[in-house]
């Protein structure tokens, strides 16, 4: 992966006022502590060697999905142009997780950041061809101007934060 | 229209200035300079709107073939599509579907378009529009007011107000971000009871039956999520033919839209979503109360359901045809199949930004291209009300991210509403004007579209005919017949046009020293009103060592056109062009000093002359300024003009002038002569040709002129000389400023 889209991500993401940690496998565990506020709640990890803690709730109910303070997921991609991250996936629960707590912590391969929506959408069509069934291009916290004035923190999390690891 | 109907007009843009007009003012003109800032971003825009055209076009000329596609591909995936003729077709199938449950929605304006919340809730359902905006009105029960931003015309005290005496909350609600969170949570609640997840799409994929939702709140992904039956309802416009086709348009719609490089979330959904779901609603906690609102852990606190699998989730592509299938027939409507509603036509509006989408009427849609939405699906009255409102200004235009011609189809549509009346006066009127037009079309468009003819006799018989004109009695016939509005001042007519003034001097530059030889053309206005700025160009032309001839051409037929006249336009383009040919032909330039009828040869002659005539005279035709512009920088001596020695000028450019891109020249040229200059960056004056002169709409005419007003009455700009290109914008200024506008080419004239 050339350096060019992350240093590009990176200010996007910044901009946005979105936080951004870098990390690796082996320490994700404890790079992610403290970005957790309880009650969090979690959707599995596909990435190799990397898994949430085992006290997190992967398999919330509807109490705990509306009390959550954090929701981590993974992110399928990154989008440098945006400072996006795609969150894919469906029956894990990736959605209800990334939706519902206050803050979203979006854990992103570092391969994974593309440089623009260009390439993106030649990803996300061939996943879509795949049988991948949804994906979600989020950038930055949901937000409305409905009510008179910009406010961050509409129906979706009100923060964001992307755990980059930077050795997938 | 009677002058009871020209009252009640003005009457009801009155209240909508005094009650929505601040609010509405205030939040477009965010979108509007956040989309240019956006867009200013975006290396390849142009680029980008080229390629989204190309797509929509395609996919409207192959949308039969993509129907059927998207039904295959739909149902493969274990969901339905139902193509729906007509709204009662439509919401036949979605009451089936619904079946009496509780449905929470998304915004969707193809929605509105059919009603469909209050075929539900005749059913017995219940059903909350969870947007925000759409939600505030609901609860107020009131009309959207804008494509994207639908509660754009209530402020936040409006909306606090409406809250606290609906809800009655133990704590009065104040701040955005109050009201934000009381929002959600009374929201939160019905998502949670809810069955069904309503929402619209932004585009749909027919390869593999994807729907894009573009969205910020995230709600139309809880709607979804939440929900075990999932109905998607979409004008069949929508569809295109992959997801890499998104691309573009994923780039331009929130730039466009609210000026945002993207919204929050762009969801591409290839239902049935097998997302976990809550299952029934309100299988625990709180059930269905509508209790004003959850206890301060929020809804569903105490609801200890586990999420269900989302694997057996149904869902119902709802395609709506309502009138498409004839628009895409339809050569002159069909653009508007292209639009991707973002609201960019409305945003840059100068009359939508002051007045609001209520005042234009429609059924669902308004502002901008709404005309050619009303007219395609509900039909030509629903389009009729308040279709003036567009005054060609154009600058739409540029801003349309699929580039549709947004003016014409308004000023088509104007054309069959005038057609299609019944007149009072038919035999009356038919054989004393000289138009192409049937007899039932309104007095007050007859007499603008016809200003030329008016213009010459105001000449012949110049100073008598303006002193009459000006008389109380005359004006009095004048507003009651004709809707002129007494508070104007009218044109005074010279006796001595332009042509004949020429005619009589002759030229200075023989055709032997000339640098080059030029057909002047001597627009109405300036050929019998404002004949100082003819005559001010002939010898600024002149000292730049260029033989100026001026033939006596007509109207370009930017006034018919306007009145929605189109084969008086199209007869007057016509002879304009035959009376201008020859010196094109003699391979001469033509320059032209008002930018509207540059505009018209740029522009509109496109579709009103055969291609060759088109194409010659646009390429052989220049803005008067731009002309000097292009002669200094080929060799002619600047201090052959009068020199600016530092004189502070305010200069207004033209709505149309702008489009072209043609302001930098003049403010190129000025500054090169040596004047210190600032602009304004207003997207119209207000006038707008004959706009500003009819009674119903003079109030909005000066609400809207009063902006550029206020730019050029900063302590920078208060002292400095006022110039401006447009006839319109001159007479406008001259109306509201004590000080006395002029043409910047007067500027440069050395007598």
């Amino acid at each position: 992966m050339p350096t060019e889209p992350l240093a590009t991500f990176e200010s996007s993401v910044a901009d946005l006022g979105v936080g951004l940690v870098r990390t690796t496998a082996a320490e994700f565990e404890s790079t992610l502590a403290p970005l957790l506020d309880a009650p969090a709640v979690g959707a599995p990890l596909p990435f190799e060697g990397v898994s949430l803690p085992d006290a997190m709730e992967t398999d919330p109910t509807v109490a705990d999905l509306e009390a959550a303070a954090t929701g981590v997921t993974a992110a399928g991609y990154g989008i440098a142009d945006y400072g996006s991250v795609v969150i894919q996936g469906g029956s894990a629960g990736e959605e209800p997780v990334s939706l519902y707590a206050d803050e979203h912590v979006a854990v992103l391969a570092a391969s994974d950041v593309l440089p623009d929506m260009d390439a993106t959408f030649d990803r996300l069509a061939e996943d879509v061809r795949r049988g991948v069934g949804q994906a979600v291009i989020a950038t930055g916290p949901s937000a409305t101007a409905d009510m008179g004035s910009l406010v961050k923190g509409a129906h979706g999390p009100i923060e964001v934060t992307v755990v980059l690891l930077e050795d997938r | 229209m009677s002058a009871d109907d020209r009252r009640a007009k003005a009457e009801r843009i009155r209240h909508l200035l005094d009650t929505e007009g601040d609010s509405v003012q205030q939040n477009t003109r965010v979108f509007n300079d956040g989309r240019y800032e956006s867009t200013a971003d975006l290396e390849d825009y142009e680029e980008l709107k080229d390629e989204a055209r190309a797509i929509k076009e395609d996919a409207i000329e192959r949308l039969p073939e993509l129907l059927d596609r998207v039904t295959e591909s739909v149902e493969s995936n274990g969901g339905t599509v139902y193509v729906a003729d007509d709204a009662d077709d439509a919401n036949r199938y979605i009451e089936e579907v619904v079946d009496g449950r509780n449905v929470v929605k998304s915004k969707s304006m193809t929605t509105e378009e059919i009603d469909v919340n209050d075929a539900l809730e005749a059913d017995g359902a219940g059903v909350w529009e969870t947007d925000l905006a759409e939600f505030v009105l609901q609860v107020a029960d009131e009309a959207p007011s804008h494509i994207v931003a639908p509660a754009v015309h209530k402020s936040r005290e409006e909306i606090a107000d409406l809250f606290n005496e609906v809800f009655e909350p133990d704590e009065p609600l104040e701040t955005a971000e109050e009201l934000t969170r009381f929002a959600r949570e009374y929201l939160g609640e019905r998502i949670l009871d809810a069955e069904v997840g309503m929402t619209g799409a932004n585009f749909v994929a027919a390869e593999t039956g994807t729907l894009a939702l573009v969205t910020s709140e995230g709600n139309a992904r809880k709607c979804v999520q939440a929900t075990d039956t999932h109905v998607a309802v979409a004008g069949v416009e929508k569809i295109v033919p992959s997801v890499e086709d998104l691309q573009p348009f994923v780039e331009l719609i929130g730039r466009s839209g609210t000026g945002q490089d993207i919204t929050s979330y762009v969801s591409l959904f290839t239902p049935p979503g097998d997302s976990p779901t809550f299952g029934r609603g309100g299988g625990g906690g709180k059930g269905s109360g509508s209790d004003g609102g959850s206890g301060p852990d929020g809804p569903g606190a105490d609801d200890d359901r586990e999420l269900e699998s989302g694997d057996d989730r149904e869902f119902h592509l709802v395609l709506i045809d309502n009138g498409r299938m004839e628009m895409r027939e339809d050569d002159d409507l069909r653009e508007t199949l292209y639009c991707i509603r973002c609201s960019a036509c409305a945003n840059s509006c100068a009359n939508f930004q002051h007045v609001g989408g209520h005042a234009f009427g429609g059924e669902t849609y308004s502002g901008g291209i709404a005309t050619g939405w009303e007219a395609g699906v509900h039909g030509q009255n629903s389009a009729a009300e308040f279709n003036d409102l567009c005054t060609g200004c154009s600058r739409c235009v540029n801003q349309c991210p699929v580039k549709i011609d947004i003016p014409w189809i308004n000023t088509v549509v104007r054309d069959r509403i005038n057609r299609g009346s019944e007149g009072e006066f038919d035999f009356l009127v038919e054989g004393l004007t000289p138009d192409e037009e049937p007899g039932g079309i309104d007095l007050q468009k007859r007499l603008f579209g016809n200003f030329d003819a008016l213009a010459r006799l105001g000449s012949a018989f110049a100073p008598l005919s303006n002193r009459i004109a000006r008389s109380g009695p005359a004006r009095s016939v004048m507003e009651r017949t004709l809707g002129v509005d007494g508070r104007r001042d009218l044109p005074t007519f010279e006796r001595e046009s332009l042509v004949d003034w020429f005619a009589d001097r002759g030229s200075r530059v023989g055709p032997d020293e000339a640098r080059r030889t030029v057909a002047l053309y001597p627009d109405a206005y300036t050929n019998y009103v404002r004949t100082e700025r003819g005559k001010a160009t002939v010898r600024v032309l002149e000292s730049l060592g260029v033989r100026v001839e001026v033939p006596a051409a007509g109207e370009s037929g930017r006034a018919p056109l306007s009145q929605g006249m189109v084969a008086t336009a199209r007869s007057n383009a016509e002879a304009v062009y035959e009376a201008l040919s020859p010196a094109v032909a003699a391979g001469h330039d033509v320059v032209v000093i008002e930018p509207s009828d540059l505009a018209m040869f740029h522009r509109e002659y496109e579709r009103l002359l055969p291609e060759d005539a088109y194409d010659a005279l646009k390429g052989h035709s220049y803005e008067v300024m731009e002309y000097v512009y292009g002669l200094l920088e080929n060799g002619a001596d600047v201090d052959a003009l009068s020199a600016g020695d530092g004189e502070r000028v305010a200069y207004h450019s033209h709505c149309q002038q702008r489009t072209l891109d043609l302001e930098p020249y003049t403010l190129a040229v000025l500054e090169e002569s040596g004047f210190d200059v600032v602009t304004s960056d207003v997207e119209c004056c207000g006038m707008a040709g004959s706009f500003g002169y009819k009674s119903e709409y003079y109030e909005l005419s000066v609400d809207v002129g009063e902006t550029l007003v206020d730019q050029f009455s900063t302590d920078d700009a208060a002292d400095r000389t006022v110039v401006a290109s447009g006839t319109s914008c001159l007479e406008q200024l001259d109306a509201l400023l004590t000080r006395r506008p002029a043409h910047p080419v007067r500027l440069l004239d050395g007598r």
